[in-house]
């Protein structure tokens, strides 16, 4: 295997990267339709700039880098012209889990043990789906700059620059969507 | 004092530093102000397990849809992406 010279072969790109640049950006996205737009997008722009590869990387960790840009730019449409409404809607939220005046549970949202705790996270594939369908529930910039987090390991300067979040904000938002998927956590998981 | 005191009781304060806590080494004093609140308060030491599966159970959804397996791009789609990429090569 070459791992010091890389080439790039765009006729095999289909074949060898397509389905994993796929299931990038379905993991990020969620939405197929747009996965399978932003796959070709990203085959097309690589051609544009094929004579910019400067071999440094593999063929695949370059395309997946132009692919993250394109992510990303979904995720500040997404979040963009959202987000006054977002953050009212967390600060409202607030007011639901938290008493307002001393900071305490709120009786209805204190956290239950169901079943998790003691659960190996890595046993449960219906615990998944759940997750999932509870992830999908979260404002877009919540859950762009939940996944940015978690998937990239971006540094949060980074994110809240790509995301125009502060960042106060940034810390707020993480915590609201953690408080929200433990919630559905705990409603939908019997 | 005043502050501490009121993190020791601030159950909204000591969630959010659990939660931040899973991305970044927290500073002295918040580390100290959390470690206390959670000596005396039960429901936030069973957010914080709980926070914590599912902290590790995001990141393994996360991994595992990189993996992906049984993700697949139809046929249909592969055929017309690569129609493109032909044309633009032929272009040159």
């Amino acid at each position: 295997m070459a791992t010091e010279n890389q080439f790039l072969n765009p006729r095999l790109w289909v074949a060898a990267h397509a389905d994993y640049l796929y299931g990038y950006t379905l993991s990020r996205l969620n939405d197929e339709e747009q996965a399978k737009d932003l796959v070709q997008e990203t085959f097309l722009a690589a051609l544009q700039k094929i004579d910019k590869f400067e071999g440094k990387s593999s063929e695949r960790t370059w395309l997946t880098a132009i692919l993250k840009n394109k992510i990303i730019d979904v995720y500040r449409k997404k979040s963009s012209g959202l987000k006054p409404a977002d953050l009212k809607q967390a600060e409202d939220e607030q007011h639901d889990f938290f008493e307002e005046d001393n900071g305490h549970w709120s009786r209805a949202y204190q956290p239950q043990p169901f079943g998790i705790e003691d659960h190996d996270p890595l046993a449960g594939k219906e615990f998944n789906s759940i997750l999932q369908k509870c992830m999908q529930k979260l404002p877009a910039l919540w859950m762009a700059v939940f996944t940015m987090k978690h998937l990239d390991d971006a540094t949060t300067d980074i994110i809240c620059s790509e995301l125009k979040v502060t960042q106060a904000n940034f810390w707020v938002i993480i915590h609201r969507a953690k408080l929200n998927l433990r919630a559905c956590l705990q409603k939908n998981w019997v | 004092m005043s502050t501490l005191k009121h993190i020791i009781y601030n159950c909204r304060q000591a969630t959010l530093l659990i939660e931040k806590r899973q991305f970044k080494k927290l500073s002295f004093r918040e580390f100290v102000e959390l470690r206390i609140h959670l000596v005396g308060c039960s429901v936030c030491t069973l957010y914080n397990k709980q926070s914590k599966v599912i902290h590790q159970m995001v990141q393994q959804l996360f991994h595992d849809s990189m993996k992906a397996e049984g993700v697949h791009l139809d046929e249909g789609f592969k055929k017309e992406l690569q129609y493109l990429i032909d044309e633009e090569l032929n272009k040159n």
